[in-house]
């Protein structure tokens, strides 16, 4: 069996090597190659599954070692893997929704000329986001946390020749280095502290280290986690992202990807519990990044862009969750698990609505689409019921029990988070029923572009409808059945421990709270945008509406406090080096030019000067000959 | 006589040369005050043999004659071809090392 788990992560990499190796020649049948490769992962991964389910809830970690990747003296760096619960819920989710939005894909990109290359990135991103999940040491994960990095940056950049999406791309990669440099300086502390960054020695370690080194590697990994997750302080790329082919953005930008922050997180639980200001700066960067996602997403008008709000948002739920420690950690990976399905399903949904309309993207030109795309409109809204959390769809469970786990911190913290996390869900519910009223109900206002094109609204072909219809599934069955009998905390609880916590008041009275903010959002919704007709151009609005619209001023902020001095000191230093180092260089190779340029004139051609030099050179040595022995 | 007034004659002969090669123009003159310089340098020559009293100058003399000589042949033969080429056998004109 243990075999099986390099094969995980060579599949789609030896399909991603296929078709960036294998020219033209594989345009004809490429795609359908790298669909065939990512669902073989997808079968590994079920049997490596059913293997697990096979063994006792204390054997469920598998580890093997491929070879050895840096041997150095003091310094060992091996390819190992570890399959565990933990990396397993991943596997099933990179591989399972992963396969669905390669088939997906089959259909959107159908007419693009560069599909090749698109599957061949999709190809390469599956393998190194698993190779990031099943990692059994920190260096290894590092390197796939790198591979998605530049999987995501190649998928936004795709169309390249949009100046917008190069931008995107390379902002993206940017922020995300930001991030990087985060987890780079948490393994070398490790490397320092525990000697090795293989998982069992750090973890096995970290009980033994001051708290004050825990606090520091956490807080590095923080830092890691917010640049990969989109979390505040750096989360301005991903509204950017949504530059890419819509199912990048709902593969990395809403399943998968993004969740490597949360998976971090909880993957080093160890150290986390052991440091609790670490959790603490993990807990307050999620509540606000859920509440500033949310608002963000209350604003747009971009469809992509709105989902991207309400992404942020959601992650912001898991890392909070991830933050409160054991009560949190597995209903952290359970919202991760339930949102891959819904927000990958809606992603899709927004992608075959633009299919359907010449690519438009602003909400205000949809209405109406539900008598043209019905297929769409119900797996949109089933995605739709999931993320407010309607019971008994997937949303409802996991974000309830997020929720619940945040009152169960106790005491003011507990109260303070239990509130944001009740806001957050309104807000969520407002925002999705915005989304939902603008695309697929009222009148229609779509209008003919520029070169005079109306848009025909149609239904997608039956590649893209099937992979939404079985998310759609999954949005609306995972999270009963993750719920039922606490199959999944108790499949999550040997890795990742769990605790009660203290809460309040009983579960019945969150679920009720949860249920009476959630229609409280959608009925503020529905006064504001479904009784009465929506203007194409948006109204001015109120000031925090404005500030929302531009990302709540991220990118001003980032231009002020980053760009600006970070352009002043570079201008300082360009002109002490053009003036200051260059100018003396500049002004000695003057002088020397100068000098020789008057030299030049004594090698005139006439022989009687030169003759004359000769002479004088002579009687100059005479002389001082001379004067020498007088002395 | 004293031999020191040889010297003499030595220096102010190789004073004319050396003038007459700053000075003039014309290739064979200036060919002919080197000849002046070196036949001055001889003179100086012989007469410090003749005042150490061996014969180490002479020995030398003869040298510089033998390398005279075949300064003439070398010289003259580069003076006539400057000549036809340039028409001209002013050492002036002659003042890049090519045509």
């Amino acid at each position: 069996m243990n075999s099986l788990i390099p094969l995980l992560v060579a599949a789609p990499l030896a399909g991603a090597a296929l078709l960036l190796l294998g020219g033209r020649a594989l345009d004809r049948f490429g795609h359908w190659l790298a669909t065939g490769l990512a669902a073989l992962s997808f079968g590994f991964g079920l049997v490596l599954f059913s293997d697990l389910l096979g063994r006792d809830a204390e054997h469920r970690t598998v580890t093997t070692r491929l070879f050895s990747w840096v041997p150095v003296n003091g310094f060992q760096a091996d390819v190992s893997f570890r399959l565990d619960q933990l990396s397993m819920t991943f596997v099933l989710l990179i591989t399972g929704v992963g396969t669905l939005i390669h088939l997906y894909s089959v259909g959107y990109m159908a007419y693009d000329e560069r599909r090749r290359r698109f599957f061949a990135y999709l190809n390469l991103f599956l393998a190194a986001m698993l190779l990031l999940v099943v990692a059994d040491n920190y260096l290894l994960l590092y390197f796939g946390w790198e591979g998605v990095g530049l999987a995501s940056y190649l998928l936004i950049g795709f169309w390249q020749h949009k100046p917008s999406a190069a931008t995107a791309a390379k902002k993206a990669f940017i922020v995300n280095r930001v991030g990087d440099l985060g987890l780079s300086i948490a393994i070398m502390l490790m490397f320092a502290e525990f000697g090795s960054f293989a998982f069992g020695p750090v973890f096995g370690g970290a009980s033994g280290a001051s708290e004050g080194k825990l606090t520091a590697i956490g807080l590095m990994l923080l830092l890691a986690a917010c640049g990969k997750s989109a979390q505040v302080p750096l989360q301005s790329w991903l509204g950017d992202a949504m530059e890419g082919p819509t199912p990048v953005s709902a593969l990395i930008h809403a399943a998968t990807m993004v969740t490597a922050g949360v998976y971090l997180i909880i993957r080093s639980s160890a150290i986390f519990d052991l440091a609790p200001d670490a959790q603490t700066a993990v807990v307050v960067v999620g509540a606000v990044t859920l509440l500033f996602g949310a608002v963000v997403g209350c604003a747009k008008d971009d469809i992509k862009k709105a989902l991207a709000g309400s992404t942020m948002s959601q992650i912001g739920y898991m890392v909070m969750a991830a933050g409160l420690g054991p009560i949190g950690y597995a209903f952290a990976i359970m919202h991760l698990v339930t949102h891959g399905f819904f927000k990958a399903g809606l992603f899709l949904g927004a992608g075959s609505v633009m299919h359907g309309m010449n690519d438009e993207v602003d909400m205000r030109r949809y209405g109406g689409l539900r008598k043209y795309m019905p297929w769409t409109y119900r797996t949109f809204a089933v995605g739709y019921l999931a993320i407010i959390g309607v019971p008994p769809l997937s949303g409802f469970f996991s974000k309830d029990k997020i929720i619940e786990a945040a009152f169960a911190k106790g005491g003011t913290e507990g109260w303070i988070l239990g509130l944001c996390a009740l806001v957050g869900a309104a807000v969520t519910a407002f925002y999705m029923t915005r989304v939902m009223l603008l695309t697929f109900f009222g009148e229609k206002r779509w209008q003919p572009d520029a070169q005079g094109n109306a848009p025909h609204p149609h239904e997608s072909p039956s590649t893209m409808t099937v992979p939404m219809v079985l998310l759609a599934l999954g949005s609306a069955c995972a999270g009963g059945i993750f719920a039922y009998h606490d199959a999944f905390l108790k499949w999550l609880e040997p890795v990742t421990g769990h605790s009660e916590g203290n809460p309040p008041f009983g579960s019945w009275t969150v679920s009720g709270l949860t249920t009476a903010c959630m229609l409280a959002g959608v009925g503020v919704s529905y006064l504001m945008y479904g009784r009465s007709p929506v203007p194409v151009v948006p109204p001015v609005g109120s000031p925090l509406t404005r500030a929302a619209r531009r990302d709540l001023l991220q990118d001003d902020f980032n231009h002020a406090v980053l760009v600006r001095p970070g352009s002043a000191l570079t201008a300082t230093l360009v002109f002490f080096d053009s003036r200051g180092l260059d100018g003396f260089v500049n002004g000695l190779a003057a002088t020397i030019g100068g000098l020789s340029s008057r030299m030049r004139r004594v090698q005139n051609g006439f022989v009687r000067s030169y003759a004359l030099s000769m002479f004088g050179g002579t009687l100059l040595l005479v002389a001082s000959t001379l004067l020498v022995r007088s002395f | 006589m004293n031999p020191v007034n040889y010297l003499y004659l030595s220096a102010l002969l190789f004073t004319i040369g050396a003038s007459g090669v700053l000075i003039r123009r014309n290739a064979i003159v200036l060919f002919m005050c080197v000849e002046l310089m070196l036949n001055a340098s001889n003179l100086a020559l012989v007469t410090f043999s003749r005042l150490h009293g061996t014969l180490d100058g002479q020995i030398i003399a003869f040298f510089t004659m033998v390398v005279a000589a075949a300064e003439v042949v070398v010289g003259l033969a580069i003076i006539v071809s400057i000549f036809r080429t340039r028409h001209s056998a002013s050492v002036d004109d002659s003042n890049l090392m090519k045509l």
